[in-house]
C-alpha cells in the first residue's frame, strides 16, 4: 500500500528531536540527474524537512542577455534545459518577435510548431524514462532513450546539431526543412505509437511502480495555484490551464481540433506521470495534423522588413540582397526595437516559459528576464516530500522535472 | 480586462493608477506605497489567483527613465486566462517593498531571486536569503553599473585544499 503522509506535529516536539538527522543529497548525485543539492532532516527514513540549495550551475543567463543581441541570445537558450533546446529557441524568438511586431510567415510557424511538440515528446521520454529509471525500472528508460535518439536524428537532420541546435531566427529559422526531415518525422509518427504502448504497458498497472509513485508528493489545486506551478504539474493537479489553448501562438490556432489538453486529479507523482504519457500522444496527433497542412512559401520574412539575412542568391546577383545583408550584419544599423517592454510565453513541455524582454531602441535587450519554469517547481519540492520516505525523494524530483541548468540559469 | 480596469477605477484613487496596453500586453502602474494593497485587491477581488512571475528591472542607463528600478508582478486569473502586469517602482536608498509571500507562497523564490540579483529588500519575507549565488557575495549582478566580467569575485574566490577541508 502506499505509505501516507506522516503529520509532522509529533515529529517536531522537543523529545523527537535528537532522533532527527541529516543527510545531504547531492549536489554530484546519480538520482538528482543533474547539479543541485538538498540538505535532507531525516528521522529514520522519514523526511522531516528538505532545504533545497541551488546556484551551483548559475552563469548569468540573464546579465549574457544584455550583451549579446537577438539572435546570438539564442545560442544561450539552447543551454537552459538542454533536454528541449528547440522549445526554448521557439520561446525566446516568439519573444523577440513579439516585442518588435513582427508577423513571420506560416511555413516558419508550422514548422516550429512541429517542432516544438517534437522536442516536448523528446522532453517528457526523459522525465518518464527517468521517474522509472530511479524507482526500479531500467526497460523503459532504455526504451525512451532509443527514440529520443531518433528524434535527436531529426533534429540534427534540420539544423546540424544534435544538442544546441540554435534553430530559430528573427524572423525565420536558419534553413528550410529538407524533404529528408518530413519522411524522418512520418516516420517516426508512424513508428512511435508502438513504443508508446511499450511504455504504458510495462508501467501503468505495474505493481512496484505504482506504489512507488502513487500518493507520493501530492500536490494540491490549491497548492499549484498558490506556488505558481504550470504546465504538466498543475495540470496533474487540475488545474485547466494550457498556453496552446489559453492563448494560441504559432500555429496553435489553426490546429485547435487536432489535441486536447490533458488533466488528472489526483496531483501525485503517478498523476504527473500519466499526464506526460498522454500529452505525448497529443503531440503526436499535432505533428501529424501539421505536416498534414505544411503551408509552401518562403520560411523567412520579407528581405524589407530587414531582420534576417537574404538569401544568398539574392545577396550575390543583386544590389539591393547586398545591402540588406550588410545591413543586418553590422552592429549599428539592422532592426529596431521599440522603447518598450513586452512578456510573451510559451508552453515549453515543462511549464510556461516566459521572457520579460525590455527593448532600448538597440539590437541588444536592455533586459531579458527568463521565467523558467523548473525554478519555480523546485520551490515546491519541500512541501511535496515532507512526511514521505527517503527513496521517495527521487520519485518526487523527477516527476518534477528539474533542470538544474534552467534551474540556476 | 476591461472589467478588471472597471473594478480597480472604483476601488481605487484614479490619479494613483496609470493603464497601458502594448502588444496585448494590459499593464498598470503603481506607486510602491499602494502595490500591496492593490495586488491584495486583485487577488481577493478580481480572481487573479496564479502569480506567474516578479521580476526587475534596472532603469540607470534607460532613454528617459524617471525611477532607478521597477518591479514587474505577472498575474493571471485562470479563469477567464486574463493576464496583467502591476509595475511599480522603487528607488535608492529605500529599496524596501513589502513582501507578497502572504498572497502567493510562490512568491518566495522569485522574490529571493530579485533580492539576490538586484538588492531589493522584501519586508516580512519568511526567508530572504541569496538564492543563486552564495552567501558571502557583496553586490548585487544585475544592477546595471555592475560589471559583465564581474569585479574579480571569481579570481578572488577562497579555494580550499583537501587537508584544510
Amino acid at each position: 500500500m502506499p505509505l501516507e503522509p506522516l503529520a509532522l506535529e509529533p515529529l517536531l516536539s522537543e523529545d523527537s528531536q535528537e532522533y532527527v538527522w541529516t543527510l545531504n543529497f547531492g549536489p554530484q548525485h546519480p538520482a538528482t540527474h543533474t547539479t543541485l543539492r538538498i540538505i535532507l532532516k531525516l528521522d529514520g527514513e522519514r523526511v522531516v524537512d528538505a532545504i533545497p540549495d541551488i546556484g551551483f550551475l548559475h552563469s548569468g543567463f540573464e546579465k549574457i542577455g544584455e550583451h549579446l543581441d537577438y539572435n546570438q541570445y539564442v545560442a544561450v537558450t539552447d543551454r537552459m534545459n538542454y533536454i528541449s533546446p528547440l522549445a526554448n529557441n521557439i520561446a525566446w524568438h516568439h519573444a523577440v518577435e513579439t516585442l518588435i511586431g513582427l508577423e513571420i510567415p506560416p511555413r516558419c510557424q508550422y514548422i516550429r510548431t512541429i517542432l516544438a511538440e517534437l522536442a516536448r515528446i523528446s522532453d517528457h521520454l526523459l522525465c518518464n524514462g527517468a521517474v522509472a529509471l530511479d524507482v526500479g525500472a531500467l526497460t523503459t528508460f532504455l526504451y525512451a532513450f532509443h527514440q529520443r535518439e531518433r528524434l535527436y536524428d531529426i533534429f540534427e537532420t534540420v539544423c546540424g546539431a544534435r544538442f544546441t541546435t540554435s534553430y530559430t531566427r528573427v524572423g525565420g529559422l536558419m534553413y528550410d526543412v529538407t524533404p529528408s526531415f518530413i519522411e524522418k518525422v512520418r516516420d517516426f509518427c508512424r513508428t512511435f505509437p508502438k513504443t508508446h504502448a511499450d511504455i504504458s504497458r510495462l508501467l501503468d498497472r505495474n505493481r512496484i511502480f505504482v506504489e512507488r509513485t502513487k500518493g507520493i508528493g501530492v500536490l494540491t489545486k490549491e497548492q499549484a495555484l498558490q506556488g505558481s506551478a504550470t504546465g504538466p504539474i498543475a495540470r496533474a493537479s487540475g488545474v485547466t490551464r494550457d498556453l496552446r489553448k489559453d492563448h494560441p501562438y504559432l500555429a496553435y490556432p489553426d490546429l485547435q481540433n487536432s489535441y486536447k489538453i490533458c488533466c488528472a486529479g489526483g496531483g501525485d507523482c503517478y498523476a504527473r506521470y500519466l499526464v506526460r504519457m498522454s500529452e505525448m500522444k497529443e503531440s503526436l496527433n499535432i505533428v501529424e495534423a501539421a505536416l498534414e497542412h505544411l503551408p509552401t512559401g518562403p520560411v523567412n520574412v520579407e528581405m524589407e522588413d530587414r531582420v534576417i539575412l537574404p538569401n544568398k542568391d539574392q545577396v550575390w546577383t543583386t544590389i539591393e540582397g547586398l545591402i540588406a545583408h550588410f545591413e543586418v550584419v553590422m552592429s549599428n544599423r539592422g532592426f529596431e526595437t521599440p522603447n518598450e517592454e513586452c512578456y510573451a510565453a510559451t508552453e515549453s513541455p515543462n511549464g510556461e516559459l516566459g521572457f520579460y524582454l525590455v527593448g532600448d531602441g538597440s539590437q541588444v535587450a536592455y533586459r531579458a528576464r527568463c521565467r523558467p519554469p523548473s525554478f519555480i517547481h523546485f520551490a515546491l519540492f519541500p512541501d511535496l516530500i515532507r512526511g514521505h520516505l527517503l527513496s521517495d525523494v527521487v520519485a518526487v524530483l523527477g516527476s518534477l522535472s528539474i533542470i538544474a541548468a534552467e534551474l540556476d540559469r | 480586462m476591461a472589467d478588471t480596469q472597471e473594478q480597480l477605477l472604483a476601488n481605487f484613487d484614479k490619479a494613483l493608477l496609470r493603464f497601458s496596453t502594448f502588444r496585448d500586453n494590459h499593464r498598470v502602474v503603481v506607486s510602491p506605497d499602494t502595490v500591496t494593497k492593490l495586488l491584495s485587491f486583485l487577488k481577493q477581488s478580481c480572481d487573479f489567483d496564479l502569480l506567474i512571475d516578479i521580476t526587475a528591472v534596472d532603469y540607470l542607463h534607460y532613454p528617459k527613465a524617471e525611477h532607478r528600478f521597477g518591479l514587474i508582478y505577472n498575474l493571471i486569473c485562470t479563469d477567464r486566462e486574463e493576464r496583467l502586469f502591476v509595475k511599480t517602482w522603487l528607488d535608492e536608498p529605500d529599496l524596501t517593498i513589502p513582501s507578497a509571500v502572504p498572497l502567493w507562497t510562490g512568491a518566495n523564490w522569485m522574490e529571493r531571486e530579485v533580492f539576490d540579483m538586484f538588492g531589493i529588500v522584501f519586508e516580512d519575507h519568511p526567508d530572504l536569503r541569496r538564492i543563486l549565488l552564495p552567501d558571502a557575495f557583496s553586490a548585487y549582478p544585475l544592477r546595471k553599473d555592475y560589471p559583465l566580467r564581474g569585479r574579480g569575485e571569481r579570481h578572488n574566490f577562497q579555494r580550499i585544499t583537501r587537508a584544510e577541508s
